[in-house]
């Protein structure tokens, strides 16, 4: 092993930072819910793609319309339609398949929302087809130089607006009326519930938050990497989830921790597990990488990197 | 039902009636499925009893010891994998299935503990998240397991595996009795069956023995389990290993049956539906398992074999794609049997009775 060459290292930690910031925004969704309900959402993922397919519609919509709008504008004002699609969505989803489990079996709402996922799945490829859509460059994917790294304004505009979005997220949570209803409602639903707190409301609200979070994530992937499918949310929801319980799921800081250090562990893993393992291992193997950090972290911290120690429960 | 059902198994003639009836259904299925639907149908049949018998395993941690696991075709990949690779031109190694099953149930076994050691502390979700990326790790590495050492062939997969034979009894090839000729499907049927009713029985007797009560305790409340004196590492471990080696029976059946074993085979999606079939059927309560493993196993095939009938006969035409249609139905099935009966088809009696005080 070499000496480690500073400018591919700093450009390995910019590529993980753009990826793990959209893990962040998708991770918290899943940690919103788990704070909530206590349970995995996973059609969350589905969710994502969702979004960034319908904000691929109407982006092309909005091009034969108005062929002159420029390029951002076209991106802002489809994701600002998708957005209301995938609360939507969010909003359905716990009505029809987590709502009326809530008194079940802890796994009845897992096997629910692995039905959901197969039927947006398919219903994605009935209206999209089972093809790649290639998403067009609406901000500009041209690289500059950054300190000796590679990156384009793409990757800029994607964390500066997740940064925007956590920190808008953490003000409502810890802010407002709202967020307070929130953080009691995933304390104790009932003595929530007997302080006036309307907890159907809150839940839905929290569904409908993390939707549009992925909605958000969702074109996010889909302009940094110019591409879209219907099987997008699978592995990308799988990695957030990951990244949730890395930090500790339930924890809002623990999933922008999460997802960050998921994002930088798995591009640094790729470029440098070759050189770890003296070339035994390629960077066919980067998720084998992150799923290993994931396993040591969980050996010597069971609650994940910031999730608070639960006392067991009779 | 249940009542019927009771009152049948307390009257001693009308048990043996009962037993000699399934056992007659279990022994023509073959038969009359191969008439009624081709050969096709049998072969339907036997990965349904390949379901059936992953299920159970699964249902060991799952229903038993209350552990999610969502990376449990790992061990079906580790045990065909294990009979791929000693039973194949790839390595040129030919070995006997008398060796080379026992030897996948226990490679798959040592995978189990290789899971379980590091996880034992760990809790519901975050365990399902470590078995979850602990069976993409299998699968990642033996899709890249052909580089610098060619071992497992990469995403070409291993083919050519040597079909199942006892001594010079080959499954591959019809056998003649009495002048019938009996397909190679049917004799893989009967296989399978004799496996399957082995699985079967073990999991029945463990249910109720010492471990089996030690395994639900731990599901219940594990604290407590530890204060009745329970070796809690110790029975979990066994938990993971016994229902690893159960899918790695099944996976190395899979291997002789299919001839053919590629890591496409054992994605996660395979894990999901094998937990489907434990939680659909009804967790813990073995028939139910069974129930979900034959209903989850057959319902895509017989999906497949109406849809593109039943649109000529609605439409005239085929409007819509026959693959998609399929999975939005199991999706809904999967939604729908979910809200109307939450803790499954065929839960067991004296779980209802608990959950109903």
């Amino acid at each position: 092993m070499g000496a480690v060459n500073l400018d591919i290292l700093l450009q390995q930690i910019l590529n993980g930072l753009v990826l793990g910031s959209v893990y962040a925004l998708v991770a918290l969704g899943y940690t919103m819910v788990y704070g909530v309900l206590g349970l995995i959402n996973f059609a969350h993922g589905e969710v994502v793609m969702i979004g960034a397919l319908s904000t691929l519609s109407v982006s092309r919509l909005l091009h034969n319309v108005f062929p002159g709008l420029p390029g951002p504008a076209v991106l802002l004002f489809s994701t600002l339609a998708a957005i209301p699609v995938c609360m939507l969505l969010g909003y359905a989803i716990e009505r029809v398949a987590y709502r009326p489990l809530r008194r079940a079996p802890r796994l009845a709402p897992l096997i629910t929302a692995i039905g959901v996922s197969i039927l947006l799945q398919n219903v994605a490829m009935v209206v999209w087809g089972r093809g790649y859509h290639s998403f067009p460059a609406y901000v500009s994917t041209e690289p500059f130089q950054f300190f000796g790294a590679t990156m384009t304004p793409v990757q800029v505009v994607i964390i500066a607006v997740a940064i925007a979005i956590m920190a808008g997220l953490m003000v409502l949570v810890h802010r407002t009326k709202l967020g307070r209803a929130m953080r009691a409602t995933a304390e104790n639903q009932s003595v929530a519930g007997l302080m006036g707190v309307d907890i159907n409301a809150i839940i839905s609200v929290t569904f409908v938050i993390g939707s549009a979070l992925a909605a958000v994530a969702g074109v996010m992937v889909a302009a940094n990497y110019s591409i879209a499918h219907y099987y997008m949310g699978f592995v990308l929801g799988l990695k957030a989830f990951t990244a949730a319980v890395l930090g500790g799921i339930g924890n809002l800081g623990g999933a922008m921790a999460g997802g960050l250090l998921l994002g930088i562990i798995e591009s640094l893993g790729a470029g440098y597990v070759g050189d770890l393992t003296g070339g035994f291992l390629g960077s066919n193997y980067q998720d084998v990488f992150a799923f290993f950090v994931l396993i040591v972290v969980l050996v010597f911290r069971p609650s994940g990197l910031m999730g608070e120690r639960v006392a067991e429960r009779a | 039902m249940a009542d019927w059902l009771d009152k049948v198994k307390r009257n001693p003639s009308a048990r043996w009636i009962g037993v000699a009836l399934i056992a007659a259904a279990l022994a023509t299925l073959p038969i009359v499925a191969g008439e009624v639907g081709g050969r096709g149908w049998v072969r339907i049949v036997d990965f349904a009893l390949l379901y059936v018998m992953l299920a159970l395993g699964l249902n060991i941690v799952v229903g038993f010891a209350g552990l999610l696991d969502l990376g449990y075709i790992a061990f079906y990949a580790v045990g065909a994998y294990t009979y791929a690779l000693l039973a194949s031109p790839h390595f040129g190694l030919h070995l006997p299935i008398w060796l080379v099953l026992p030897l996948g149930a226990g490679m798959a076994g040592v995978f189990g503990l290789l899971l379980g050691a590091p996880t034992l502390k760990l809790r519901g979700d975050y365990l399902a998240i470590v078995t979850l990326g602990f069976g993409e790790i299998i699968r990642i590495f033996l899709n890249n397991l052909n580089a610098p050492v060619n071992i497992t062939n990469g995403p070409q997969g291993v083919n050519r595996i040597d079909p199942i034979s006892f001594g010079g009894f080959m499954l591959a090839k019809p056998l003649d009795v009495l002048g019938f000729s009996v397909p190679s499907v049917h004799l893989y049927y009967y296989l399978f069956l004799m496996l399957a009713l082995l699985v079967i029985v073990v999991s029945l007797r463990l249910e109720n023995s010492r471990i089996g009560r030690a395994w639900v305790a731990i599901r219940e409340d594990e604290v407590a389990a530890k204060a009745m004196g329970i070796n809690t590492r110790n029975i979990k471990l066994l938990a993971f290993a016994m229902g690893a080696s159960f899918g790695g029976i099944s996976g190395g059946l899979f291997a002789g049956f299919q001839g053919f074993v590629s890591p496409e085979s054992f994605i996660l999606m395979e894990s999901i539906v094998v937990l489907c079939m434990v939680v659909l059927g009804g967790m813990g309560h073995i028939p139910g398992v069974i129930l979900g493993a034959v209903l989850l196993a057959a319902m895509p095939e017989v999906f497949r074999n109406t849809i593109v009938p039943v649109q000529r006969q609605l439409f005239g035409k085929i409007v819509f794609d026959p693959e998609v249609v399929r999975m939005l139905l199991y999706g809904f099935a999967l939604v729908l049997v979910m809200l109307f009966r939450p803790s499954g088809i065929w839960p067991s009696t004296t779980r209802k009775r608990e959950l109903a005080s």
